[in-house]
């Protein structure tokens, strides 16, 4: 079942719609509502590799519909701690869930400085309404 | 900027909340609850599809069977009046300008329902016909249940005209592009929008182009501007047995010395082993190419058509397809991947 609309508060957004939770010097990254719902059900995940390296504002992984392919854009650089392997098995669990079941990587911070460009809930929806 | 067509339906679409995109110059709806959804409903009860942006060609009187039968691959002589059969329309090459059906309505009278993208191409090469597609929409009703929910009997490969269905005047035919039992009804324009709505009352689900493709590719039905091409001929594409070598039509005597010679590449169906999904156009390492490729719903497995040099065209054969860079494997299986299950 495909989420409702929402934009959670406590997240970072960058504007290619993708959504960073940062906690001290790791962050949680995943795509944004509008984007899901762009791509339509979401049939594979193709991540990248544990350990490798993240930079912000180039793609790290791609996640593609029954029609579409989308390259999704790092909002921060590090290095990959984890792959959510509930989201390789289950891709759709980005449509269901996608700023919770549906992250899909856990990184390092190398530059924990690029947070602050990222943008807040207020100018990421101003982002969306634009669209 | 080009202005998109729209079919009598683009109000009924776009108030169910339909994805609406261009299409062979149509603005046309790609899905509406979900592509998976839609298709499941066509596999185990019943869709409709706006298909009003196919192309309708007319040819009646007087040597219109001799003049269709020395362009078109199949033998129209095997159809009567009231029958319908697939057929492509083949260039000086022997490559694919288009596949349709024919319609016999009379020994001279035919009616062809083509392509949207190639209306123009195939009037170009059939221009004696006449080009009768403002005339007619079009809805495809598919699935187990179809014809049921519709109160209609229809035989594969048959049509009847001026049948009243659910209150609109229609041509009936036996078929379609899922490999599902159904119908196609044709209809005039004005009449479309009573058509659809009293399809939708019957329970049968609003469908997308999006699932008309996942479903066409479990059956291996071609797609002609992917899988099928002008620069592809029938003895490549396996649609051999959609070409009487033993008439002539245009490219005839090239067909035949490609199948005594044996073609470079054939299109075979083929099935991911690695994770991914292979997508039009992608590279095939041993050679060759992707056609087609998706997510097939009903199978859950990555699925594909694509060429491949002659020689590994066989079944098991394992080939590789070059994902944006990264090498996957995956195995030619037998055609189609998906085969309904006799009632």
């Amino acid at each position: 079942m495909a989420a409702e609309e929402s934009y959670p508060d406590d997240l970072r957004y960058h504007p290619e719609h993708d959504w960073a939770r940062v906690e001290r010097d790791t962050a949680t990254l995943g795509i944004t509502w509008y984007a899901q719902d762009a791509l339509g059900e979401v049939v594979h995940y193709e991540p990248p590799e544990e350990g490798s390296s993240v930079a912000q504002g180039e793609s790290y992984g791609e996640v593609e519909s029954v029609k579409a392919v989308s390259e999704v854009i790092s909002p921060l650089s590090g290095e990959v701690l984890e792959v959510n392997a509930k989201v390789v098995a289950e891709p759709e669990t980005i449509n269901e869930d996608p700023y919770g079941e549906g992250w899909l990587v856990r990184i390092r911070l190398s530059e924990p400085a690029e947070a602050d460009a990222l943008l807040d809930v207020e100018a990421y929806r101003a982002v969306v309404a634009e669209q | 900027m080009q202005t998109l067509r729209r079919t009598p339906l683009y109000e009924r679409h776009a108030a169910l909340g339909a994805r609406l995109v261009p299409f062979a110059g149509w603005e046309m709806p790609v899905q509406y609850a979900g592509i998976a959804e839609e298709h499941r409903a066509v596999r185990t009860r019943a869709g409709v599809f706006d298909v009003s942006h196919m192309g309708e060609l007319r040819l009646a009187g007087e040597g219109a069977r001799d003049y269709l039968q020395a362009r078109l691959s199949n033998d129209l002589d095997r159809i009567g009046a009231g029958e319908a059969q697939y057929t492509l329309l083949t260039n000086d090459e022997g490559g694919i300008v288009d596949d349709l059906i024919a319609y016999r309505r009379g020994d001279d009278d035919f009616l062809l329902v083509v392509n949207a993208a190639n209306v123009e191409a195939d009037h170009r090469a059939l221009p004696e016909t006449e080009d009768v597609s403002d005339a007619w929409a079009y809805l495809a009703v598919q699935g187990p249940e179809a014809l049921e929910r519709l109160g209609l009997e229809v035989e594969p490969f048959t049509f009847r005209e001026n049948v009243d269905v659910l209150g609109v005047r229609c041509l009936v035919a036996g078929t379609g592009y899922t490999g599902e039992r159904g119908c196609e009804l044709g209809c005039a324009p004005e009449d479309a929008p009573a058509l659809w709505d009293a399809i939708l009352a019957r329970g049968i689900e609003p469908c997308g182009l999006g699932a008309r493709d996942t479903l066409r590719l479990e059956v291996c039905y071609p797609l002609h501007g992917n899988d099928i091409t002008p620069e592809r001929t029938p003895i490549e594409a396996g649609l051999a047995w959609a070409c009487a070598l033993d008439k002539d039509f245009t490219g005839a005597a090239v067909l035949r010395r490609l199948r005594a010679s044996g073609p470079a590449e054939k299109l075979v169906a083929f099935v991911m082993q690695d994770p991914g999904i292979p997508r039009t156009g992608m590279p095939i390492t041993e050679g060759g190419v992707v056609t087609s490729g998706t997510l097939s719903p009903s199978l859950g497995v990555a699925i594909g058509l694509g060429y491949v040099p002659a020689a590994l065209a066989e079944p098991e054969t394992e080939i590789t397809v070059d994902l944006r860079g990264r090498p996957r494997r995956a195995r030619i299986v037998r055609k189609p991947f998906y085969k309904r299950e006799e009632a």
